[in-house]
């Protein structure tokens, strides 16, 4: 795959940001997940003639944390909270319902690119349990009945 | 344009303003009357943005700008019950509350100045409804010094923060010298409130000690023990006490720059210390020469990216320099080698939380506050099958059981209490025999736990405690960073021997291979992570003992929880042929004859989601 100009530009942008920081990798690689959506092979290889750090460091850097991710995620990410809050009131049992209707399994994505299931670590949502979030609104005090309803409010979306 | 508070005088004046004011807005000396809106996490998942945009539309549009005010204050700890409205000076505490009574609270309370019973709290036991949050149970056992701002002051205005008399401990210690104040904070006995708890005095000491041009503050809001948010409720609610205690510590071990680290998955922590940072800049009080003085203190923020290890202080110091969480073999310790190996100090949030009070009132004052071991209070975000989930401070020494039974109102359902998981999935469970040990450092660990972050799980009888060892499993297996063999391999290992266990395959030798091998992984691995990472398997063996043999040789789950062990069924006497079961069953494994037979299950076929017996209103399905 090669980059579009609009690509390199916008990566080289957000390197640019950070330049008087002592190590600014993290913060380059949070502002490309966030803005790109995902950190390519391609685009580590930019970050990397940029800020002079080798693409084998990069690619440790991003294949070490959950935030980031070498493909596409969905356009909802529907984080189902697996704390430990969440998973003693039954929060696997939603996650499960979610993979039975979408017909995925955590961590992957929908072929038509409308949806991603990440199990979380957590969303200091605990009085919420079981919660979960889709692109960042929680949905509280979650049950198994609720599931196809929350899901269906998105499936109705472009 | 912002007046700048470059001098003591200036500060004392806006410090002195900001406290009339403030004052006087509680008091109702100002002639106002103030709405207050809980803006935490959990708060604002319950639409309390909405209600408070409500609030703000009806005073605008009944013209009562000059007479009412409205807006946003951090967590009021009470999670389960928010969100919460107050309004001043009355000091009514509304609970609960929908965008949809925001209405009737307008016109009853604040137009005609009646209070809406019906929305006030009621006591589960009295029935009483109970206007102050102050006569709330909930409150009454608490003693909140660090979260003394929380549901009071305005997490976005600096004036709010003054006004709760922040800086005024910062001044102080300008005219201290840094030997005074490392010995200050040493004779308070303040520990570590993240998880060890190192005396924070001490680690003070080491960093001072150290010659250098560069030395760094780093606060540690990486909180990712699943199930708790204290730090995430801190920073939403006091930024600016944070950003104080932060200043304090730079100043006492001879640091100009200070690091945030806070996870990602707090986008309104972040946004709320980005702001007071931001202010805090543009006032002067954070720069250089801070209130004239030759003490510079600048304050920078970096974000998690969901590492669970980065909470290990030697990990996030890896993870700030950019490079993957793996934590450092000590010695070198940071105070002598951190943050591009220059001497380093890393306290978690909750405990430079603390440091502000410690000055203001003093050593002595705060080591009244607690028990022999331990001084001070403790946050603990309590959660799990307890009736009162929230965030909850209490003096060191509190017992387990008024935590639990006094302050959590007991038991979801009145089920029976079975344990409670403290310190996350480095911590241990305690059982209902430990419920008066004293919560402070000492005591838990006597009892086979910790204190942890502050983590505070409640299980009741329908959890199978073998099942949460496996859950703790999953979860560190899923986030060791894979540097040291015990931890990356041993881990792995003991997930296995537990999914054995819970599948009905295990033996009796599988018990003790757990117990020998959850012990070499406490002693060989790399971090205090990975030394407590067995810590699950070791505290339910312990605690657990003839539940994991039940698992072995009878393939039995007591509780009804591991799937591949229990059976479900449906009573032919209890069933009333309605079909509910069978027409909700997602593999279509119940047969039967609406009013003429009672309906059955083919175990063979059943996939135990257990959707039956919730939709069953008779009782009649049973699991064994």
């Amino acid at each position: 795959m090669v980059l579009r100009k609009e690509a390199v530009d916008l990566v080289k942008n957000i390197c640019n940001r950070y330049k008087d920081e002592p190590s600014p990798l993290m913060l380059i690689l949070s502002d490309v997940q966030k803005e790109y959506g995902y950190i390519p092979l391609e685009v580590q290889e930019v970050i990397s003639k940029e800020i002079n750090v080798p693409v084998s460091e990069i690619y440790g850097v991003v294949t070490f944390y959950n935030f980031f991710s070498l493909n596409p995620k969905g356009k909802y990410v529907i984080g189902v909270c697996i704390g430990t809050a969440c998973y003693v009131k039954g929060g696997q049992n939603i996650e499960n319902k979610f993979e039975e209707l979408l017909h995925i399994k955590a961590g992957q994505t929908t072929p038509d690119g409308k949806f991603t299931i990440d199990s979380l670590r957590c969303i200091g949502a605990c009085a919420l349990a079981p919660a979960l979030s889709i692109n960042g609104k929680v949905y509280p005090k979650m049950t198994v009945d609720k599931v196809a309803t929350v899901l269906k409010e998105y499936q109705d979306k472009e | 344009m912002v007046e700048l508070i470059k001098s003591e005088a200036l500060l004392d004046k806006k410090i002195a303003t900001c406290v009339d004011k403030l004052d006087k807005k509680f008091s109702g000396q100002d002639g106002m009357r103030h709405i207050v809106v809980c803006g935490g996490t959990g708060c604002l998942s319950s639409e309390s943005k909405e209600i408070l945009e409500e609030l703000e539309r009806l005073i605008k549009e009944h013209n009562l700008e000059d007479k009412v005010s409205a807006n946003v204050v951090g967590c009021f700890g009470f999670c389960s019950q928010g969100p919460f409205v107050k309004i001043y000076p009355e000091d009514t505490l509304y609970h609960a509350v929908k965008v949809s009574d925001v209405a009737k609270i307008f016109d009853e309370d604040i137009i005609n100045h009646k209070v809406v019973t019906e929305l006030l709290y009621e006591d589960p036991n009295t029935h009483e409804r109970i206007q102050k949050q102050d006569d709330i149970n909930f409150y009454a056992k608490q003693k909140r010094i660090v979260l003394h701002g929380s549901g009071t002051i305005n997490p976005e205005n600096l004036d709010e923060a003054f006004g709760n008399h922040s800086f005024e401990a910062l001044k102080k210690v300008l005219h201290m010298t840094q030997q005074a104040v490392v010995d200050e904070v040493l004779a308070s006995g303040l520990r570590g409130r993240g998880g060890a708890g190192f005396p924070t005095g001490k680690k003070w000491q080491f960093a001072l000690n150290q010659v250098n041009e560069q030395k760094y503050v780093v606060c540690n809001g990486d909180e990712g023990d699943p199930g708790a948010f204290m730090d995430r409720s801190i920073l939403e609610a006091n930024p600016v006490n944070v950003i104080e205690g932060m200043m304090i510590a730079g100043y006492a071990i001879g640091a100009r720059d200070g690091y945030f680290y806070v996870r990602a998955e707090y986008p309104i922590a972040v946004i709320r210390l980005k702001k007071a940072i931001k202010e805090l800049e543009e006032v002067g009080l954070l720069g250089d020469n801070i209130l004239g003085t030759k003490f510079s203190f600048r304050v920078h923020l970096r974000l998690g990216a969901g590492a669970f290890v980065c909470g290990e202080e030697t990990a996030l110091l890896n993870s700030i320099e950019g490079k993957r969480g793996m934590p450092r073999p000590r010695p070198p310790f940071p105070a002598v080698k951190g943050l591009w190996d220059k001497p380093t100090i890393i306290n978690n949030v909750e405990t430079l939380a603390n440091v502000a009070y410690i000055i203001n009132h003093g050593a002595s004052e705060y080591s009244k506050i607690g028990d022999a071991d331990s001084k001070g209070t403790k946050i603990f975000a309590l959660g799990g099958k307890v009736k009162n989930v929230g965030l909850v401070e209490v003096p060191m020494g509190t017992t387990l059981r008024t935590l639990i039974f006094d302050i959590g109102g007991g038991i979801v359902n009145d089920k029976k209490f079975q344990a409670i998981q403290t310190g996350g999935p480095s911590g241990g469970c305690l059982t209902e025999a430990d419920l008066d040990t004293p919560i402070d450092y000492g005591s838990l660990i006597a009892a086979g736990s910790m204190m942890g972050s502050g983590g505070a799980i409640v299980m009741d009888e329908d959890n199978c405690m073998v099942d949460v060892a496996k859950f703790y499993l999953e979860f560190i297996c899923d986030e060791s960073c894979g540097k040291c063999t015990p931890c990356r391999i041993g881990t792995k290992r003991l997930l296995e021997v537990l999914t054995r266990i819970t599948n009905g395959n295990g033996s009796m030798e599988d018990l003790d291979l757990l117990k020998s091998l959850a012990s070499t992984i406490k002693t060989g691995a790399l971090c205090g992570l990975g030394q407590t990472a067995a810590n699950p398997v070791l505290s339910t063996l312990a605690k657990f003992y003839p539940v994991y043999v039940e698992h072995v040789t009878d393939k039995k789950c007591r509780n009804g929880v591991c799937k591949k062990l229990i059976t479900y069924n449906i009573d032919p006497n209890k069933c009333k042929k309605c079909s509910m079961c069978a027409r909700n069953c997602p593999v279509g494994c119940i047969s039967g004859v609406v009013g003429k037979e009672a309906f059955k299950i083919d175990t063979k076929k059943c996939i135990k989601c257990g959707t039956c017996m919730a939709v069953c209103r008779f009782g009649a399905v049973y699991k064994k």
